[in-house]
């Protein structure tokens, strides 16, 4: 196959020009620039890229898919059809499903699922602890033999320090990245969204910015001593990016990730009350949004991830303290992530690394580059073409986004994973 | 009047000249409880639900009694915990509530929002009656008619509100609605008890009762929940009294014609001393009397000719 003319982005490689990509049994085989020959390719499919942009296959590193358990929410071939059309080639799926994914049967139970699918590369986060349950630790190192790329007890923090410091060592000693969901339940009680002056107005109770800090204050303290690399997940709060700017400077092994959603909105977007915008961690002020823009042109964010997490209907309809947290992000990722480029002037190069080979080099995977030999995952977007996002184009089983409204710029029109296109817009 | 609002969800929705509209009218239906035959036909045909989530004796009463008596007929259903709990929606609660075809729904509900999200979705009024730590306005408007009932106006007096603020869906209804009339709000309660981020409601904020009684004319007490003690927002009750109960040394520190106000139920020796209830300066069972007339009047307002859409 062959996609030609198109301009080319790869911050792996920190390449950007006009070019043709050549993929052959599921590999990049050649990126060059327009201006070489192009070789007799009657027999191979071309892909007219002229005005079209692409990027290496996008990677979600952080979204549930809810298979085994809750397929009434999602499941890892709606997921995988979602993550299609937002041209998401890699999505790592976390371990709280029923039941949890903490050894090897349900490693291959998803993965065997994936392969039914068919479409996009899932590779599974197991469990830290047996049962999410914070207090034994899950088999690691068989969850790995079987597939696993990452360990998280996501939706959970690990609460027991001890049981912190020991996970993040056994974690190393498979080479397993450990994504820490930093929340003091203690303190964020029974908190609905961002506690201050907001909270206390629309009557809801608050969760304090403090119950994510003191955390990651925790996890750094503890990779720190323990010389074991940790990620913290979807930081939403200035003091959290603070404290782990801090701790990279003084070269502690961590790293971080947020979501488009804390990156585009804030706790404003609450006043009706739409429990579509109701997320762990919630959506913060306008002041911690800020931070996280200046968190991403300074480099202290590593990643972007959706924590795409589908919720049915019924359960967004009740009411907003007791409807569950998450919202759904497989398809707004690479949107958002477009929206950071054109709207707040933040490099393209830059916004693409976050999302391809920013998370497969903390992974220890490959992809996330269209360097000749790695997999043909690529993604390719018409930046010409606004769009807005309804109900009816979420391939996701669940329509809960607090995106639905918003128009973007810039849509994915194919998503190829390992030399197949797997999306295509439709009348394309 | 012309009416512009299908709801009635909060203070905080509500202009300064609609809120003086409101207490203008309330003293014309005064009038009616005070005949011998207490009835106008004025909304005969009417049906309103009374939807109650939260146990309530004084707001469910004052509801009932001011639509029976504007002619409303009047249906009242309580549950107690939420629809959640009992494994529906509040929607699907409220679509077999709709079968009745009612005119107005008065909802008091444990979690805020749901009253402003039923009100998006269904055709009929709905007023809230008190959501979660939200608002509760028609409390509100009766307090504000009591006041103005004693001082002929809210501007520029100087009024404190004691106690729970933080769980307190009274104060903050109370506080926008008495900031819009001109008043001047002083917010009372150990530091546990504040609404994190109080000082964007523009109102002084103190821990230290005492030195500003004073200058009250006007202190409002706040019901002050046992089960907050478990969750540690205070002590005990024996220091709560100390410092933050209304008792009969504080009450001589007060102005001469100063009152005071409680929404009810009051405990009795905790934030308010049982005697004090029932002195000349209360105006607790005039809250509660007022209560009728003013929900007369949103009645009307929401349900009557004088609604457009």
């Amino acid at each position: 196959m062959w996609i030609k003319s198109a301009r080319i982005v790869d911050p792996g490689q920190q390449l950007d020009f006009t070019g043709n990509i050549h993929i052959e049994k599921g590999k990049i085989k050649a990126v060059e620039k327009a201006s070489s020959p192009m070789p007799g390719t009657m027999h191979e499919e071309v892909i007219d890229a002229r005005g079209l942009w692409v990027f290496p296959g996008i990677i979600d590193m952080h979204a549930h898919l809810r298979e085994p358990g809750y397929e009434y929410k999602e499941d890892v071939y709606t997921g995988s059809l979602a993550a299609a059309a937002g041209g998401v080639t890699t999505v790592v799926c976390m371990a709280n499903t029923e039941p949890i994914n903490d050894n090897p049967s349900v490693t291959k139970y998803i993965l065997d699922k994936a392969e039914e699918a068919g479409l996009v590369r899932i590779l599974p986060a197991g469990a830290v602890t047996k049962g999410q349950e914070g207090k034994v630790l899950s088999e690691m190192g068989l969850m790995k033999k079987a597939g696993i790329v990452a360990v998280s007890d996501d939706g959970k923090p690990v609460e027991d320090t001890s049981i912190m410091r020991r996970a993040l060592e056994y974690a190393a000693t498979f080479g397993l990245l450990l994504i820490s969901h930093c929340e003091d339940r203690r303190l964020s009680e029974a908190g609905v969204m961002n506690e201050g002056a907001l909270s206390s107005e629309l009557g809801l109770p608050g969760i304090p910015s403090a119950a994510e800090e003191v955390m990651v204050a925790r996890d750094t303290i503890i990779s720190s001593y323990t010389s074991c690399p940790v990620h913290i997940t979807h930081v939403s709060t200035q003091g959290s990016l603070e404290i782990i700017r801090n701790a990279k400077a003084k070269g502690i092994k961590v790293s971080c990730d947020v979501t488009p959603h804390h990156l585009l909105l804030d706790e404003t977007r609450l006043y009706d009350y739409d429990t579509n915008a109701k997320m762990y961690p919630p959506l913060r002020t306008g002041a911690d949004r800020k931070a996280l823009l200046q968190g991403l042109a300074s480099g202290v964010i590593d990643v972007i991830a959706s924590d795409h997490a589908p919720h049915a209907r019924d359960e967004k309809d009740l009411d907003f303290d007791v409807a569950p947290f998450g919202a759904i992000g497989l398809q707004t990722l690479l949107p958002a992530v477009l929206r950071l480029h054109f709207d707040y002037g933040l490099g393209l190069m830059q916004v693409l690394s976050l999302v391809t080979v920013n998370p497969a080099r903390l992974l220890g995977i490959d992809g996330g580059t269209l360097k000749p030999g790695s997999r043909a995952d690529i993604t390719i977007v018409d930046p010409s073409t606004n769009w807005t996002l309804s109900e009816d184009m979420i391939m996701s089983k669940s329509k809960n986004s607090p995106f639905l409204g918003e128009t973007f710029r810039g849509e994915v029109v194919y998503t190829i994973c390992n030399g197949q296109i797997v999306y295509r817009k439709n009348g394309i | 009047m012309i009416w512009n609002h299908k709801d009635l969800i909060s203070i905080q929705n509500l202009e300064r000249e609609e809120i003086e509209n409101i207490l203008e009218m309330a003293t014309s239906f005064k009038e009616i409880s005070t005949r011998e035959i207490k009835k106008v036909p004025t909304l005969r045909g009417k049906t309103v639900v009374l939807l109650f989530y939260e146990p309530s004796t004084r707001t469910k009463l004052s509801f009932e009694i001011a639509a029976k008596r504007l002619s409303a007929d009047t249906v009242s259903l309580s549950v107690s915990g939420s629809s959640f709990e009992k494994g529906e929606t509040i929607m699907d609660a409220t679509r077999n509530v709709m079968a009745m075809a009612p005119d107005c729904i008065i909802i008091r509900y444990p979690y805020a929002g749901t009253p402003e999200r039923l009100g998006k979705a269904l055709p009929c009024s709905v007023i809230n009656a008190g959501d979660g730590f939200h608002e509760h306005p028609t409390q509100a408007l009766l307090d504000m008619y009591s006041i103005k009932e004693r001082f002929g106006r809210l501007d520029g007096l100087n009024i404190a509100i004691v106690g729970d603020i933080m769980h307190s869906r009274v104060a903050r209804s109370n506080v926008y609605g008495m900031k819009k009339l001109g008043a001047k709000v002083v917010l009372v309660a150990p530091r546990t008890l504040l609404p994190v981020g109080v000082e964007a409601w523009g109102v002084e904020v103190s821990s230290d009762f005492d030195p500003i009684i004073p200058d009250m004319d006007i202190i409002m007490m706040l019901r002050v929940q046992r089960e907050r003690m478990k969750q540690c927002f205070f002590s005990d009750e024996r220091e709560y009294t100390v410092f933050y109960g209304l008792d009969m040394p504080r009450i001589k520190k007060m102005k001469p014609d100063a009152i005071i106000m409680h929404p009810g139920p009051f405990n009795r020796g905790v934030e308010i001393t049982g005697d004090i209830a029932y002195s000349p300066r209360s105006v607790i069972f005039r809250q509660v009397e007022n209560g009728v007339a003013v929900r007369m009047t949103l009645l009307y307002l929401y349900l009557g000719g004088a609604h457009v859409d």
